[in-house]
């Protein structure tokens, strides 16, 4: 589990390269550090929920990224607040 | 049997009368579910948005979970996922965006709007939301207020509890109500009088 104010990185992984998926994790910021907010709660993988397959839960959290570290040209304090799921999350 | 060359109707009717012989779901449970998304408008977050104006503590209750306060209010939240709150400030703007497909809070603000699934607005908002915020809506987010994009990608449904406007002092809930919009609480317009 992650605490609030933990930096993470989110996994630079790219599964959709070897088959088919369902990924809640927008490409865009794969492989960028943020912040974790907060744990919003437990819920079942929708990796596997989508294909029929049992789906055990796993912790979702808001994480927190600056707008300026995925794209040079934002205003850099601007930020972006998105769920993910702890499996793609890693210490930086 | 090829389910493309299927009559739609057809196959709506075989699926339901085989989840009620089934012991599924009932046509009862079917009809109130028809029912309660028919109910379903923005004139309901509306509502939230100007009780949280009235009344702090219903605010703080609406901040800490959205699927209580809509509740308290008489909007049905059964099967519906969690309802998360995001507060506009003199410090921040939210507005909310489903890059990855059309999550919306279809709870409290009904159907979304016809633009909100566009690839154009996903992609706009994301890279570029002071920009799309300023050219398609006149809304115009100052430089000293930071924009939070909240892209909504998983298991929660995210609204905005806007602002409360000047010139509004004294209003009651229904007169307050009636200047929320459906784009006040996603995050593209800010109410005003």
């Amino acid at each position: 589990m992650f605490a609030a104010g933990t930096p993470v990185r989110v996994k630079d992984a790219w599964p959709e390269a070897s088959g088919p998926v369902h990924i809640r994790t927008p490409h865009y910021v794969r492989g960028v550090v943020g912040e974790v907010v907060r744990h919003l709660g437990d819920f079942p993988n929708p990796e596997d929920l989508a294909f029929a397959r049992p789906a055990e839960s796993r912790p979702l959290y808001h994480v927190r990224f600056r707008k300026g570290a995925i794209w040079p040209e934002a205003k850099p304090d601007d930020e972006l607040l998105i769920e993910i799921f702890e499996h793609w999350l890693e210490r930086p | 049997m090829n389910i493309l060359e299927t009559d739609g109707e057809r196959l709506l009717v075989a699926v339901r009368t085989l989840l009620e012989r089934k012991g599924i779901v009932s046509t009862a449970e079917v009809m109130e579910r028809m029912a309660i998304t028919d109910a379903a408008s923005p004139g309901q977050g509306a509502r939230m948005v100007a009780r949280a104006w009235v009344d702090p503590k219903y605010r703080d209750l609406m901040l800490e979970d959205g699927a209580k306060a809509a509740e308290a209010l008489g909007i049905p939240m059964r099967g519906m996922p969690p309802l998360g709150v995001l507060e506009n400030t003199a410090e921040v703007h939210n507005l909310v965006v489903c890059t990855l497909c059309s999550c919306y809070p279809r709870a409290v603000l009904g159907y979304p709007p016809f633009w909100y699934k566009s690839a154009a607005f996903r992609a706009r908002a994301i890279r570029d939301p002071r920009e799309l915020l300023a050219s398609e809506w006149k809304t115009v987010v100052p430089d000293t207020i930071k924009l939070r994009v909240v892209d909504s990608t998983a298991d929660y449904r995210w609204m905005v509890l806007p602002m409360r406007p000047p010139g509004t002092d004294g209003w009651d809930e229904a007169r307050l109500t009636a200047i929320v919009r459906e784009g006040d609480m996603i995050g593209v317009t800010v109410p005003a009088v």
